[in-house]
Order: C-alpha cells, then sequence, then structure tokens
C-alpha cells in the first residue's frame, strides 16, 4: 500500500473514530440526577401553585421553576461529561439543543401571546405538548428513554386539551414533575448517572 | 502540489501497516471499540443501532472481540428479556489506543515526506 492510500485510509478511520465516540456519546448525554432534580422542582412549583388559579402569579412561578430547570439540565449535562470524562459531550448536547430549541421557542412565543390575551388556561396543555415535542426531536439520537419521555409529555398534553382547567396543576405535576423524576431515574440507572 | 513520495517513507509506511492490530483494523470492530470507549457500557441492541448493523453480524465480530479479550459481556434479564451488554477491556482500550498511535505515526510520515 503507498504512503499516500494509507495517509487517507489513516486520516478516514481517525475521523471515524472521533465520529462513532460522538454518536455513542448520546447515549450517555442527558443527566438522569439533573432530570430528577427538575421534577422535584416542578413537583414544588405545582404544590405551591395549586390553590392559586392560572393567572400573572402562577405563570410567574412557573416562569422561574422553568429558568431554574434550565439551568440545572445544562449544568447536570456538562457535570456528566466531566464526571465521565467525556470529551465528546458537546456534539450531542449541540444535536439535542437543535432539536428541542425550536418548538421551546413556539412555546415561550405563544406563552407570552396567551398571556397577553388572558388565556393562562390554555398554557397547561400547550407547555405540555410542546415541550414534549421538543423532548422528543431533541431525543431522538439520545436512547430511547429519552424521546418516549416526550412522547409522555405529549400524551398529557392531550389529556389536558381535552380535561377541565380545575385539572391543570395535576397534569403539570404529573408531566413536569413526576416523568423525569421516572425517566432521570431510568437514565441515572442504566447510563451512568 | 504534492510531491512524489519517496521510498523510505513507503517502507516506514508498509511497516506501520504491517503492524496494524487486523483484529481492530475492521471497520465494525473499530466502531465497536470507539463507541465503548465513550461509554462504560452498551448493551447489544444500543451497539446494533449505532453502528447500523444486522444482529448476526453485530454477533460474529461482538465475538471476535470477546476472544481476544477486548471487550467483556454480561448476560442478564430484563424482565423476561435477555439483555447482553458490552465494556471494554483493558486489552481492548490499549489496542485501540495503539491503533490511534499507528494511524498518528502514518500521518506524520505523510507530513515528513511532503515536508521534505
Amino acid at each position: 500500500m503507498s504512503t499516500s492510500t494509507l495517509h487517507t485510509r489513516a486520516l478516514d478511520d481517525l475521523r471515524f473514530i472521533r465520529r462513532t465516540m460522538e454518536s455513542a456519546s448520546a447515549f450517555t448525554g442527558v443527566s438522569g440526577w439533573g432530570q430528577i432534580a427538575i421534577g422535584i422542582i416542578a413537583l414544588v412549583t405545582a404544590f405551591a401553585s395549586h390553590t392559586v388559579q392560572p393567572g400573572p402569579t402562577w405563570l410567574g412561578e412557573w416562569l422561574a421553576a422553568a429558568a431554574l430547570a434550565v439551568v440545572i439540565g445544562v449544568a447536570s449535562s456538562i457535570w456528566k461529561g466531566q464526571r465521565a470524562r467525556e470529551p465528546f459531550i458537546f456534539a450531542p448536547l449541540r444535536k439535542f439543543v437543535l432539536g428541542f430549541a425550536p418548538p421551546i421557542s413556539v412555546g415561550v412565543v405563544l406563552t407570552f401571546y396567551f398571556a397577553r390575551l388572558g388565556l393562562f388556561s390554555l398554557l397547561p396543555a400547550c407547555w405540555l405538548l410542546l415541550y414534549g415535542a421538543g423532548v422528543m426531536t431533541g431525543g431522538m439520537f439520545s436512547v430511547r428513554s429519552v424521546p418516549v419521555m416526550g412522547i409522555c409529555f405529549m400524551v398529557l398534553g392531550c389529556v389536558a386539551v381535552l380535561a377541565p382547567v380545575s385539572w391543570s396543576a395535576a397534569l403539570l405535576a404529573a408531566g413536569f414533575g413526576v416523568l423525569p423524576i421516572v425517566f432521570g431515574a431510568l437514565i441515572a440507572w442504566r447510563y451512568g448517572g | 502540489m504534492t510531491r512524489p513520495v519517496d521510498a523510505s517513507a513507503n517502507k516506514d509506511a508498509a511497516k506501520g501497516s504491517r503492524e496494524l492490530d487486523e483484529l481492530i483494523h475492521h471497520r465494525l470492530r473499530l466502531g465497536m471499540v470507539s463507541a465503548l470507549a465513550a461509554n462504560e457500557q452498551l448493551s447489544f441492541s444500543e451497539l446494533k443501532s449505532l453502528l447500523r448493523t444486522t444482529d448476526g453480524n453485530l454477533s460474529v465480530h461482538a465475538r471476535k472481540l470477546e476472544d481476544a479479550s477486548y471487550v467483556t459481556v454480561t448476560k442478564t434479564f430484563e424482565g423476561r428479556r435477555p439483555l447482553t451488554t458490552y465494556r471494554l477491556a483493558p486489552a481492548g482500550r490499549r489496542a485501540l489506543q495503539r491503533y490511534l498511535s499507528h494511524m498518528e505515526s502514518i500521518i506524520q510520515v505523510t507530513r515528513d515526506t511532503l515536508e521534505r
């Protein structure tokens, strides 16, 4: 084999190794412990706001919880990557964010639109459906548990569309509280944290 | 513009080629070892979907890596379903590191040749 052929093959092999390791890292990209923490925050928020009618105060509480959840989600993924000495965490994380961002951006816009119109009672269904869509599309390259969690969110979103408004707190607690705790525990147990 | 390579460079490259670990030089086995290097463990189905291969193909090549003690296999049950998980053994990790060094040395030989 000539030097140039070997050189091409060597470069190709190195690229293949890097690509495979990046794709394989998707299996460990989402932190299970981070999801559990996010679930607990949502349960506390649902409990604190269950007596409050959907309105500006109620929205403020859920937006504060969402902001905290974003910080915990990102920090726990980075922490997981560093703990596992995983140098390829950013490629799968980028893929997740690219899939997750469009539905979540729509959710942010609709939240402010519905809030401006005073249609707060539409928000639980909107959030569950769009967050589910984001988790599903972002998690397409991750472990199966992640897109399955997205589907569960969307099912709860459909229930929220049909259910009475009084069910909102329970559905939000089930979606943003129970689902991340259950799937987070599964991810932490099976995929190293 | 690329210059023609000289005989000594070809000789170095050929030597490097001969020293390659044929076991992980195979693309699918290289993929398995690389994927397992990035994870503590992976199941059979995760490896299959990651490497886009068939059950039979993956089984054959996993067995070769297992026979060489490059990977360790654990067979358990998840409910009633059998669950096979693979881990990279120390010998497999060393083999991947050697393979990466070989690839880097081949690239270095070419670079040196072009700079002469």
